[in-house]
């Protein structure tokens, strides 16, 4: 027989095996999920929850389906939170603090608790990339919040009412679209496929036999 | 953190590891590949699948979990909605809101059309997000279109189907382009160069990546543009049955919320299939790298109104699913890890293939070594096999891998193992749907009129396998070609009368060919409750 722990789900006991992630502890108790459950490996924020350990202080948030359940664990799940998220045009926007103090003004009025940080499910430095989005530093706020999986923790415990994911969204889509260089080789090599350049190579190729085809590919260059 | 039992492996591994990364593995001839997957690979157990009794594959052998639901009762009637009234009514219905979905969508938008996105989870929660490695283009000096080509194919055991190929990487570098102009940060040095790498089965380094969060980056970008496009997402509501008009033409679909079950109708002047995969299926009895709703949906709706399939009897095992711990079993280990030079080691700390091989190649290599040969670690759920991830700092300096794959370095590190320091237990899992929906390069299906697909629920872009890093291409660049396709057919569409009647019709070819199973579907989601495995 596994080892067994008590863990409380919306404060209800469920005895289950200690091996579980909380959200296969969930579905072993009976729940099936259709809220709070998504990729099931950590990169979608859906199963953003919070836990208690009994006779502990501190407020834990996690991913459900990347955090081992603990004997007395008191679970709440998140499945959704209500972040905001502004519309733009990205073709249309300006490239500074601008575009911050006009979409998300609020993260000017952040108190520098750091609860956003302490409670990323990814170990995020949050607040650290709040302040760089305040100061129009967009290449620095993707940078730091590039492993962002937009599950809302953060904006959950923020005073200020912060949305921290769609801010870092909007960092990182201006720098990718506008900050970091741009590549050369790509816009050439777009041109070279409109101008027809490989159109004659392609359709040779297309036309070979597939005895000839497979003779191609089993002595192909394959470079180092 | 590796127990007691694990650590004389472990110190063979270390031991050979300096001189397992001087080894350069010889790459397998055709022929052995050809044996090795006769022999081993999971596509080739016969007793697994079964001959399809109906439809228009019927005669044709598939994964017998899939033939379960293809021949499968419908989840309605057709007197269990008012046709005549629908709750919907859209140019281009898609249905999934994955990266296929949501390219289609902005595409169609672009044209003008009104487009709708219903998924039954939320928008964004799809396979593309979970995809790490790369994405493929052949945009550098070394490469082009054609090579990209021969590699796919080849790859892909010949079996593609050329046009759709074609179009797959002659698009390619407009794709990639089209992401970075829409805000998509890709891994560049200072001078704005792809960072490039191999992938299993490239001839050339061209696997373009956003760190190892390569799909997530696309996907939340594409969610991003599909929100400030302002255009309608409807959630937590599944597809659960096509509607046809009386012409036969695809005319809308019944969605039914997830959460509530009440129905709706949505009547549409085309309807695009974007619904992904099905790892969930567990097929074989296999985990999954997928996400938790690929369950193969689109195919079943599209089988039920007379679409064809292709290739459904092909899926791919990802090389490396975690092995260890349990809690992360079946997880996906991208394909960068070897990209970056981490080797495959067997229990005896022996190279035992190059890394670098095709997927099936690579899976059927692991699964004989695990099975046949008896070199696998015995890892207290299984068996597995070494990938020694230590190899990666001692090649690219310490710190690539934090660099390079930190969702790899965070997923193990939760449970304590560094991949920097320890190598990590790998066996294959399910991934990728090879076949489904057949369609022509419009995307539109081969024999019912206004019905598209994209993404993972298309069959013969790749063949009878995938190569890392074009799958991601395909959503984008086949999704963003059915968008635009059918905005462009929806200006010309008059819909006639609403029907679905294929229900009745179904159900009779069912008793006709003697089928009495009592199961539903599309399947919609797996059921896990009160087991304690993932099956």
């Amino acid at each position: 027989m596994e080892n067994m722990v008590n863990v409380f789900i919306f404060g209800k006991r469920y005895s289950v095996p200690e091996n579980l992630t909380i959200m296969r502890a969930m579905e072993y108790s009976g729940y099936q999920l259709i809220r709070g459950c998504g990729c099931r490996n950590g990169f979608c924020g859906a199963c953003a929850t919070i836990y208690r350990i009994k006779g502990d202080k501190e407020l834990h948030a996690c991913l459900a389906c990347q955090t081992k359940v603990e004997d007395n664990m008191y679970i709440a799940t998140l499945p959704f939170f209500p972040l905001v998220k502004q519309v733009y045009d990205i073709e249309k926007i300006s490239v500074n603090e601008q575009i911050m103090m006009q979409l998300y003004p609020e993260i000017y009025a952040c108190i520098g608790c750091n609860a956003c940080t302490k409670s990323c499910t990814q170990g995020l430095n949050v607040m650290q990339y709040i302040a760089y989005a305040q100061r129009g530093e967009f290449d620095k706020c993707a940078d730091e919040s590039f492993d962002c999986v937009m599950c809302g923790v953060c904006s959950s415990r923020c005073p200020a009412g912060i949305s921290h994911p769609q801010v870092a969204m909007l960092a990182r889509r201006i720098n990718g679209k506008y900050l970091a260089p741009k590549c050369g080789h790509l816009e050439n090599r777009v041109k070279e496929i409109k101008d027809g350049t490989f159109k004659d190579l392609l359709e040779d190729l297309m036309q070979k036999p597939v005895e000839e085809m497979k003779e191609l590919y089993n002595h192909r260059e394959i470079e180092k | 953190m590796y127990s007691e039992k694990f650590s004389e492996s472990l110190k063979l591994v270390e031991q050979a590891r300096d001189k397992n990364i001087a080894l350069e593995p010889a790459r397998m001839t055709a022929e052995q590949k050809d044996t090795l997957l006769a022999t081993y690979h999971p596509d080739y157990k016969t007793d697994e699948f079964e001959v399809l009794k109906i439809g228009a594959n019927k005669g044709e052998k598939v994964p017998m979990e899939l033939a379960a639901m293809l021949e499968a009762k419908s989840r309605i009637s057709a007197n269990d909605v008012d046709l005549t009234k629908p709750d919907i009514d859209c140019d281009v219905l898609i249905i999934g809101g994955g990266g296929a979905g949501c390219s289609a969508a902005i595409e169609a938008d672009e044209a003008g059309a009104k487009a709708v996105i219903v998924t039954k989870l939320r928008i964004g929660d799809a396979n593309t997000m979970m995809a790490e490695g790369g994405i493929q283009a052949a945009d550098k000096e070394n490469d082009s279109p054609a090579i990209h080509f021969l590699d796919a194919f080849g790859g892909g055991h010949f079996a593609a189907k050329k046009e759709l190929l074609y179009k797959l990487v002659n698009n390619a570098p407009e794709a990639i382009l089209w992401l970075n102009e829409l805000g998509v940060e890709f891994d560049k040095d200072k001078d704005g160069n792809m960072i490039t790498t191999h992938g299993g089965g490239t001839s050339r380094k061209r696997m373009h990546a956003a760190k190892d969060y390569s799909g997530a980056e696309i996907m939340r970008t594409l969610r991003d543009e599909v929100l400030n496009r302002k255009i309608p997402v409807i959630d937590f509501t599944a597809a659960i049955e096509l509607i046809l008009d009386e012409n036969g033409n695809a005319a809308g679909a019944v969605l039914m919320n997830m959460e509530t079950k009440d129905l709706l109708v949505a009547k549409a002047k085309t309807v695009i299939i974007a619904t992904g995969g099905a790892g969930r299926m567990h097929y074989q009895g296999f985990p999954t790298s997928n996400h938790y709703g690929a369950t193969a949906d689109g195919l079943v709706l599209g089988y039920r109104v007379g679409a064809k399939l292709l290739y459904a009897d092909t899926l791919q095992y990802h090389p490396t699913g975690a092995a260890f711990p349990e809690q992360i079993f079946g997880a996906l280990v991208t394909e960068k890890v070897r990209s970056l030079g981490a080797k495959l080691v067997n229990k005896n700390g022996e190279v035992f293939m190059h890394p670098l091989e095709t997927r099936d190649v690579a899976a059927a290599s692991i699964i004989r070594e695990c099975g046949d040969r008896q070199n696998g670690v015995d890892t207290g759920n299984g068996l597995g096999v070494w990938l020694d991830t230590p190899m990666i700092e001692k090649i690219g300096g310490e710190g690539t891998i934090e660099k390079r794959i930190p969702a790899m370095m965070r997923m193990f590190g939760k449970y304590g193992i560094d991949i920097r320091k320890e190598p990590i237990l790998v066996y294959p899992t399910l991934h990728y749907q090879n076949g489904g929906l057949d369609i022509n390069e419009n995307g539109e299906t081969t024999n019912v009129k206004n019905l598209f697909v994209a993404g993972e629920a298309v069959g013969g872009i790749h063949g009878r396998n995938r190569l890392m890093g074009n799958s991601l291409l395909d959503i984008i660049v086949f999704g963003r070609n059915a968008g635009t396709n059918a905005a462009q057919r929806s200006k010309e569409v008059n819909v006639g009368k609403l029907t679905l009647s294929h229900i009745d019709k179904f159900l009779k070819e069912r008793n006709e060919a003697g089928i009495d199973s009592t199961e539903v579907s599309p399947k919609l989601l797996p059921n896990y409750v009160h087991n304690a495995k993932e099956q």
